[in-house]
């Protein structure tokens, strides 16, 4: 057996970075609980807003500051994509959506390549290197906090869908097209309002996640099919699932990297993924957003 | 027999390598039509196929000595054999639509990182073909013998695409693609159906793996198993038009001379041609989402109603 000693830090290793795979996820599992689709764009979405936070700290915000405005602006890009090319070109089939979203990514990230080069680029900040220990390891404090926070936003997120008004209505958009654009919602509105708050979760994990991580162009391959598999297992839609999902996922690779090495570790994710799609592709919670 | 004379008109390599990256892409895109256009399962993880039909003949090639051209004919084989396993664990499950889709990307990406750890397939170094030129080597010292083989290749996927849109193999692929659980309820056994796409398009698209290895000397995980040849590959009949047999060539002529077109006139920045290719595709699915075989019929058709009229 493995000493406790090596394994417990990769566990809670593997946890933080399962926070910020949650965060990615729950605006992945939001538009599709919605809209029924998978965005294979999230990925390159995720870049667009690592290289706000990157430059938005280049011109002096802190990353955690830069909250307050990458979130909007986030929104308002996912709001203007879902309303502008996306539900337009989707000609209401899953099957489009999916060369749609496609497209959208190759895009996205090409112009970024086109534009910022390949390098790999990290922010510097004062407390990168502080460490809060728990008793058993040292965790870098930008992971607590990223933990927490994802903590903090899947409740958010729950609430906004369960108890406010616009929550109300995605749920009948979700459930029941039809019937919510007869009883008066408008539907695009709200496919748009989904895409963009899915697309803001994104704003939120970015600050998170730069002062742990880097940006470059190729950087939303890292976590888009990550993103999937935790949606997949933690059932399509369920905010819930994609919080265990994640968390469940970093230990995965943590603890798969240390028995396996790096590169052969992230293979018991995808393991894990076609085998939840095959033997329970509703997820472990099955639930979904309705 | 104008495609066979055109190494002796066309005397640029330049062009001679282009006409064999549009020729690949056709063959390619038709393996990928047969499952995605023809039997509706849209596969996101062609690369599976591909990388595995060109890691067998290099590793066989290299390691043994087989011979290259057995090397193509053990590539379809061996892309037959993991399209066989990839169809039957998602059909066997029920997987459709996006879920096909998803498990497809990742049972690629599975592939790739084995690749990457593996000691036989050079690891993330990849490997290198020796050189040295023959026929029976597959190695030809000008493009022109490329071009044959390439061609070959092409008219091969697209004589299989043709005679299996007139076969009954191919109705019930249409009618899976159309309503599978009317299919079902009609009598159609939709699980072997499928699985015969499936194993037709990989050993296809194995080949085409195989002829990569050999015209480039050259292959690493990336390359093989990366999710940029399954998009490549899935866009060609995507612009040209899905379940048609001239679609593929179509579109993989105007994908590749667009984006020719493109570092033409904007320099061989990195990128640029993906650019291209990604505003190609949101474009044909906004606007043309039945390909461009499905404009040339709509104008067809129009002719044909005025000319009654």
């Amino acid at each position: 057996m493995l000493d406790p000693l090596i394994l417990l830090p990769a566990v809670i290793n593997g946890l933080t970075m399962g926070a910020v795979y949650a965060l990615v996820a729950l605006g992945l599992t939001l538009i599709y609980g919605v809209l029924h689709i998978i965005n294979f764009a999230h990925g390159s979405l995720l870049m667009v807003g690592l290289y706000g936070v990157f430059f938005l700290h280049r011109a002096g915000v802190d990353p955690y500051l830069a909250l307050v405005i990458m979130v909007p602006a986030l929104f308002v890009v996912g709001y203007a994509l879902q309303w502008s090319v996306i539900g337009k070109a989707s000609h209401g089939s899953d099957q489009n959506v999916l060369l749609v979203t496609l497209g959208v990514s190759i895009v996205i990230e090409n112009l970024a390549l086109y534009f910022f080069t390949a390098d790999t680029l990290t922010v510097d900040t004062p407390y990168v290197f502080e460490m809060i220990d728990l008793g058993i390891a040292l965790v870098p404090l930008p992971r607590v906090i990223a933990f927490l926070s994802a903590l903090v936003l899947a409740a958010l997120l729950w609430l906004l869908i369960a108890r406010s008004d616009l929550g109300r209505a995605i749920r009948a958009v979700a459930k029941e097209r039809q019937g919510a654009r007869l009883v008066g919602i408008d539907v695009d509105h709200i496919f748009a309002m989904s895409f963009g708050i899915g697309t803001a979760c994104l704003g939120a994990a970015a600050c998170l996640l730069l002062p742990m991580f880097y940006v470059s162009p190729h950087v939303g391959h890292v976590f888009v099919l990550v993103a999937f598999t935790v949606v997949v297992l933690g059932g399509m839609g369920s905010f819930s699932g994609a919080l265990f999902g994640g968390l469940l996922i970093g230990v995965t690779e943590s603890v798969g990297g240390l028995l396996l090495g790096e590169s052969l570790g992230q293979i018991g994710i995808f393991l894990i993924f076609i085998a939840t799609l095959m033997f329970r592709p509703s997820g472990l919670f099955g639930a979904r957003l309705s | 027999m104008v495609a066979l004379a055109v190494p002796y008109v066309l005397r640029s390599d330049f062009w001679l390598g282009f006409l064999i990256t549009v020729l690949l892409f056709a063959a390619l895109g038709m393996a990928w039509n047969i499952l995605g256009g023809y039997t509706g399962q849209f596969s996101f993880g062609h690369a599976a196929f591909f990388g595995t039909g060109a890691y067998t003949t290099a590793v066989l090639h290299i390691g043994l000595g087989l011979n290259p051209w057995l090397g193509l004919a053990t590539a379809a084989a061996a892309g037959g054999l993991v399209a066989l396993l990839v169809g039957y664990l998602s059909f066997r499950y029920g997987l459709r639509g996006s879920y096909f889709a998803l498990i497809t990307l990742a049972f690629a990406e599975v592939l790739r990182i084995l690749a990457n750890s593996a000691e036989f397939t050079g690891g993330g170094v990849g490997l290198y073909v020796p050189l040295d030129l023959g026929i029976a080597n597959l190695q030809f010292a000008d493009k022109a013998g490329y071009y044959y083989v390439a061609l070959a290749f092409a008219v091969l996927s697209l004589v299989v695409g043709w005679m299996l849109e007139r076969s009954r193999l191919g109705a019930q692929m249409m009618a899976i693609r159309e309503n599978e659980d009317a299919a079902q309820a009609l009598g159609v056994d939709t699980f072997a159906c499928k699985l015969k796409a499936i194993v037709i398009s990989g050993a296809l698209t194995g080949i085409g793996g195989a002829f990569y290895t050999h015209y480039y000397l050259y292959i690493d995980p990336g390359i093989a198993y990366g999710p940029g040849v399954s998009v490549e590959i899935l866009l060609v009949p995507i612009i040209g038009g899905l379940g048609t047999v001239f679609g593929p060539l179509a579109g993989s002529a105007v994908l590749h001379g667009a984006g020719e077109l493109a570092r033409r006139l904007m320099g061989d920045a990195p990128g640029l041609s993906l650019i291209f290719y990604g505003v190609l595709l949101v474009v044909m699915v906004r606007f043309m989402p039945e390909g461009l075989m499905g404009v040339v019929w709509r104008i067809r058709r129009r002719s044909e109603t005025q000319a009654d009229a």
